[in-house]
């Protein structure tokens, strides 16, 4: 009859009996220790009993296992009217004998102590209870009020002692819940009798803005999230939000699907988005991201997906006007069940219970894509240490359904100077894909720009498009890239003019230079040649006064020996 | 006050079990209602392990626990009643002085 959710770890774990609580069990594995007793603590007012109440009440209905509810500070008909305010019918359940509601009632002045007792009366009343309809589950609601109603804290430790043994020995999974303590996680330490699981409870007001946290403190023999969790109290009981982030094992999608507007995706790579990717448009006021974020509606519902809208600045009356002012028409849309807005004021909840909100509606609408504008009113200040792993765990839940997101971040500035990467530093690293946009100001007007920042796994553009908003609808249009910096809007056309000119100028210019280079060339040739001759006529007046010189060695011998020869020739025996 | 509510005490004891502190309970019980309220009171055991769910409908957490159920208001006792003071401070009545 038990359903154990499954449990990531391979190993075989500790049994567990599921809370069927939104989040809850995710973050413990699969639930509470089966057939153990877990501590419920914190201060008043932050979810104690509705938790307990939903553990009971989920085990009753979902798990099949009927439950006792033992309560010491309220009585029966307020926890009944409590309950049906989570949409739990509590009279209901105990006339099918899957509950009891049993209300102990304990006033210190009506009780006078007079020598030995002990609580064997509760054990008799709760073991009549558990048996009259099979109990596997058992809530008590707070134990601690006995501390208040029974002067005798000695026995009261010892019984509560016996009582969390026997109740073990039952193999009872049992809720305790506690008041919070100055010094002690308990007011009367009542974590000394409950060792195998404790869960703290928290409120805290930031900002104004109250946030209600969990954390599983301690759970022996079971790997657990150790950090906080936001919790809301909604209209379909506790959702906790989910630790998906534990793991980070979301299957990775290779279909595209398209921004709605074509040039876009062509920036994209061309096929546009991942399913079940995160994109970010960020960008001051007024610089066109709603709209993005209307187009890409647009697209998916005409591909027939169902598109959700997170919208924190505009109703949803102002947001079908305002976009069908540029040509998307998402009223048909919303009439056909596609679409869904759901408008609310940001600082109607701190982030986290916004997150879990979305997180709900998600669940019930299961949307194809989601867009959320703008993200940056629940970030308002807030510190980032707070928002990133908040914002991560909605991306990892929306990325687990495949859920394709656009997020809208509204950033402060705008100017030029500085860098994008630095407006965003929270949230840019879970996003797959990074959309800016800039206003340009320059020349007397304001024109839009767009560039891909980053796009996680496809080859993206690298250039800066302008946006225009018109009546028939989005498009992106080529900028000018001038010398010094991008031109849009008429500057735009002006500038082409302009260099348009200015081209024709240097294509002058050039003939000049040419014409110049030809003439220089001649004259260069002339004076080689020039030089040709005179080299020419130098050799051939150092060829003559060679011969000369051998002519003149030559007459000299032929001199010589005709004086010899005159002389006598005997000596010149040799000319023979 | 005796004089002024001649109405019996109506005493319920309840037990759980034949334990030492529950017969030393009914014996302690015994002993000052006959010293105290002889020929007014009628004393119930209710023995919790028999009737467990009389438990839940009395508000009996404690036991052994002494309920006055008449006179109104009702009252509750716990422990053995061997402190006998308390006992009739418990029971709205004046301690004979001797």
């Amino acid at each position: 009859m038990k359903k154990t959710v499954p449990v990531p770890a391979t190993r075989v774990s500790l049994a567990k009996a599921p809370t069927g609580i939104q989040g809850l069990d995710e973050l413990t594995g699969g639930g509470l220790p089966a057939g153990r007793p877990t501590l419920v603590c914190g201060s008043a007012g932050c979810g104690k009993t509705m938790l307990a109440m939903e553990f009971l009440v989920r085990g009753a209905t979902q798990y099949g296992e009927p439950g006792v509810f033992m309560m010491f500070e309220e009585n029966a008909q307020e926890l009944t009217a409590n309950a049906r305010s989570m949409g739990f019918d509590l009279d209901q359940l105990a006339a099918r004998k899957k509950i009891v509601l049993d209300y102990v009632h304990i006033e210190r002045s009506e009780i006078e102590e007079t020598g030995e007792y002990d609580l064997e009366g509760l054990f008799i009343r709760l073991g009549h209870a558990i048996d009259s309809i099979g109990a596997k589950r058992v809530v008590l609601d707070t134990v601690e009020a006995l501390f208040a109603g029974l002067p005798n804290h000695a026995i009261l430790r010892a019984e509560l002692r016996r009582l969390f043994r026997w109740l073990k020995d039952r193999g009872i999974t049992a809720i305790i819940t506690g008041e919070k303590g100055e010094a002690t996680i308990t007011r009367y330490g009542l974590e000394e009798y409950v060792a195998d699981c404790v869960i703290t409870l928290d409120q805290r007001v930031h900002e104004q803005i109250s946030t209600r946290r969990l954390r599983v403190l301690k759970y022996r023999g079971s790997a657990h999230g150790t950090n906080e969790y936001p919790f809301l109290i909604g209209e379909r009981g506790l959702s906790v939000l989910p630790v998906t982030s534990l793991r980070l094992d979301h299957a990775a999608s290779a279909e595209r699907i398209s921004m709605g507007i074509p040039r876009l995706d062509e920036m994209l790579g061309g096929k546009g988005v991942y399913r079940g990717s995160s994109v970010l448009v960020s960008g001051s006021a007024g610089t066109g991201k709603s709209s993005i974020g209307a187009a890409f509606i647009d697209a998916a519902c005409q591909r027939g997906e169902r598109a959700l809208l997170l919208a924190y600045e505009e109703s949803s009356a102002q947001v079908l006007r305002n976009m069908s002012s540029i040509g998307i028409h998402l009223e048909q849309w919303v009439k056909m069940g596609l679409l869904q807005i759901h408008a609310s004021r940001p600082t109607l909840h701190g982030m986290e219970q916004h997150l879990v909100m979305m997180h709900d509606i998600v669940r019930a609408f299961n949307p194809g894509v989601v867009v959320v504008d703008p993200i940056s009113n629940l970030t308002l200040d807030r510190n980032e240490a707070e928002v990133k792993p908040t914002l991560m765990r909605l991306i990892d839940f929306l990325k687990q359904q495949q859920i394709t997101t656009v997020f809208t971040s509204l950033t402060t500035g705008g100017s030029s100077t500085d860098a994008p990467e630095d407006s965003q530093v929270g949230v840019s690293s879970l996003m797959d894909t990074w959309l800016e946009l800039r206003n340009v100001e320059f020349n007397g007007e304001r024109n839009r720009t767009i560039y891909v920042l980053k796009s996680r796994g496809m080859a993206h553009s690298n250039q800066v498009r302008e946006f225009v908003l018109s009546d028939p609808g989005i498009d992106l249009v080529d900028v000018y890239l001038g010398t010094e910096r991008v031109y849009t809007g008429t500057a735009r056309a002006a500038q082409e003019a302009q260099e348009r000119l200015a081209a024709e100028l240097r294509q002058q210019d050039h003939e000049r230079k040419l014409r110049q280079l030809a003439g220089k060339r001649k004259a260069i040739e002339a004076q080689i040649a020039a030089l040709h001759a005179e080299a020419e006529t130098e050799e051939a007046e150092v060829k003559f006064a060679i011969a000369q010189e051998t002519n003149q060695v030559k007459a000299s011998r032929q001199n010589a020996e005709a004086i010899a020869h005159l002389r006598g020739g005997a000596t010149s025996g040799k000319s023979k | 006050m005796k004089d002024k509510q001649p109405a019996t005490f109506e005493l319920r004891l309840y037990v759980a079990g034949q334990t030492s502190k529950s017969l030393a309970a009914f014996a302690n019980l015994k002993r000052i209602c006959e010293s105290h309220l002889a020929g007014q009171y009628r004393i119930e055991v209710i023995d919790l392990l028999k009737n467990p769910q009389l438990a839940a409908g009395d508000q009996i957490l404690a036991v052994p626990t002494l309920v006055r159920r008449l006179p109104e208001p009702i009252k509750n006792i716990i422990g053995d009643l061997s402190n006998e003071q308390r006992v009739l401070v418990g029971l709205d009545l004046q301690p004979v002085k001797l």
